[in-house]
């Protein structure tokens, strides 16, 4: 089986991000990047079948040459190959962008039978991406899965959404997107870091993604931000220590702003 | 005046509230057009009420498989409408679904998409708030048809009574080879309250609240408001709520007019979450709790004496009113 992790390097949410005056990119200069937690989550549901079955596991990532250190991550935690998609000419790229790019890079990976992808990343919260990725390759989207099987060449996964709870069902190949509910990511051991220095990364470009297109018309994003304005912090307003009516006080505030 | 394409969020019976939302939205482009998307019989029952608040035209994209599919069904008519009546704009709620199907359908058109909108002028600019609350971006679409995902309670539904004319939409079979098929449906547990990304009013408890059972008290005020119930990560990872429920940076986002904050830190990802809440109130023992720093009205003391005299007098309150 032939299975391609999508992954993608984002800054910590534990730290503060932002946004660059000059073109309102993220200001990757200022940011922590780490490998995206629920990748790690995908990766590992790759892994378990990969114990399961025979599988090759490539993985792919789009981003600028920090990126490579997400793809080793994966590599570490046990992927045989990575395809690093590195441009400059796709800094800042939009959902759609990102996703042609990560399918013209699935495409180069021979009789691919899953992709499996986080369901969303925490800097862009689009959650759109993998769906883009399964329309742009023809392949059933089989997203927000908390449960996946994978047998007989089908998918069956539930998938877990505000609107409830569904079974899937799809044959392979197929494009599936996990949830942060699915697993608990293993960690890379030592031998696997050592391992992950030895194996194939291919850096590709949009020439190589994508040989017949005229590139003088590319279009890394079909809108424009027109203005970016950071929200003032909140400043805290009344605090009050319970004297045994704070419950009472704090109801009294919630009427006179018209609350309850 | 141009059409503009809502998707119609319905569960065959009832139109959802976020659709009245994205007609008022609509308005403010052209003459909003619902699409509806659904086994055949359901534009009918839903006619009434869209032309209600305000749709002009009800598209009707009716199959019998169309509930039987993930998201692809609702992308074809949507599709199809757009070639068909070469709208101003299409709006698509920005729930899990909206968003799947709103990228696909960009994706398809070659179109500028915008995810989350605010607000949204008469020139097709959006407002989006953007890493959970520290930007205000303003955006617009500079290529193609613009596919816009409208954020669930952003805009006020408006009632229009006056008639919708029909059009009927007859979008390809699904291919079951690129489609995932839909063979169980169980509803969420919700109960009678709110969904947590509509509700006004949100209550959410965090692992002070001590275990699964100290949420009883979370979900007696927020039943007392009439709100959603919501709680941490910390709460979610401790096995205290379900996953669902969880507001954050890897949570859902909330921005009602009031967020109750029980037992909950303000770790950053909490606060990315629940920032742009109109108004902020937090119960926390801990004095350093970083979440007093940005509550409206902090109280430090013990959640479980607090909240139960907050819950009964905020009871007492609407029994009244």
């Amino acid at each position: 089986m032939n299975i391609v992790v999508l992954v993608k390097q984002v800054p910590d949410t534990g730290a503060e991000r932002t946004l660059s005056q000059a073109d309102h990119l993220l200001d990757r200069e200022d940011a922590d990047l780490v490998l995206d937690e629920i990748n790690e989550r995908a990766t590992e549901e790759a892994l378990s079948l990969k114990e399961s079955a025979d599988a090759h596991i490539t993985v792919v990532s789009m981003g600028p040459d920090s990126a490579r250190e997400a793809i080793r991550k994966v590599l570490a935690m046990g992927a045989d190959r990575g395809i690093h998609i590195c441009d400059d000419r796709l800094r800042g790229a939009d959902v759609l962008t990102t996703a042609k790019a990560l399918a013209a890079a699935v495409r180069t990976v021979e009789d691919v039978d899953l992709v499996l992808a986080g369901d969303t990343t925490t800097d862009g919260r689009a959650s759109a991406v993998p769906a883009v990725v399964a329309d742009l390759l023809a392949l059933p989207q089989v997203t927000h899965v908390r449960k996946l099987d994978v047998d007989a060449g089908r998918v069956r996964a539930e998938r877990e959404t505000e609107n409830g709870e569904v079974t899937l069902d799809a044959p392979l190949p197929a494009l599936v997107s996990v949830t942060e509910k699915i697993n608990e990511p293993r960690y890379p051991s030592f031998k696997g870091i050592m391992a992950a220095k030895k194996k194939p990364v291919d850096t590709v470009d949009l020439d190589d993604l994508f040989p017949d297109a005229d590139h003088t018309a590319f279009l890394v994003t079909r809108t424009r931000v027109l203005e970016a304005v950071p929200r003032p912090p909140r400043s805290a307003g009344t605090r009050i220590t319970d004297d045994g009516s704070a419950g009472r006080q704090l109801a009294a505030y919630l009427i006179a702003q018209k609350l309850v | 005046m141009p059409d503009v394409l809502v998707l119609v969020d319905h569960d065959g019976e009832r139109v959802n509230k976020t659709t009245y939302e994205l007609l008022a939205a609509a308005r403010r482009l052209g003459d909003p057009a619902a699409v509806v998307v659904g086994p055949p019989g359901t534009a009918a029952r839903l006619r009434e009420s869209l032309a209600r608040y305000g749709a002009t035209s009800v598209h009707a994209a009716e199959f019998a498989q169309a509930a039987d599919f993930l998201v692809t069904p609702a992308v074809d008519a949507l599709e199809l409408a757009v070639s068909e009546t070469s709208p101003a704009a299409v709006l698509v709620p920005a729930t899990t679904d909206g968003r799947e199907v709103a990228a696909r359908l960009a994706a398809r058109l070659d179109a500028g998409l915008l995810i989350d909108a605010v607000d949204l002028d008469s020139s097709g600019v959006v407002t989006q708030i953007v890493f959970g609350g520290s930007y205000t971006v303003r955006s617009q679409v500079t290529h193609g048809t613009p596919v816009i995902t409208v954020r669930p309670g952003a805009f006020e539904p408006e009632e229009l009574p006056g008639g919708a004319a029909e059009w009927t939409l007859v979008p390809p079979a699904v291919d079951p080879t690129t489609s995932a098929r839909i063979t169980d449906r169980r509803t969420v547990l919700a109960g009678d309250r709110p969904g947590l990304t509509e509700a006004a009013v949100v209550v959410s408890g965090g692992r002070g609240v001590g275990g699964a059972h100290g949420f009883e008290v979370v979900e007696e005020l927020a039943d007392a408001f009439g709100g959603a119930v919501g709680a941490s990560r910390a709460a979610v990872d401790a096995g205290y709520y379900p996953h669902q429920f969880q507001v954050g940076q890897t949570g859902k986002s909330v921005s009602p007019q009031l967020y109750v904050a029980l037992g909950i830190s303000g770790a950053i990802q909490h606060l990315a979450g629940m920032q742009t809440s109109k108004t902020i109130v937090a119960v926390n023992k801990d004095p350093e709790a970083p979440i007093l720093d940005l509550a409206d009205y902090g109280v430090v003391g013990d959640l479980f004496a607090v909240t139960p005299q907050l819950t009964q007098e905020v009871a007492a309150r609407r029994a009244v009113g």
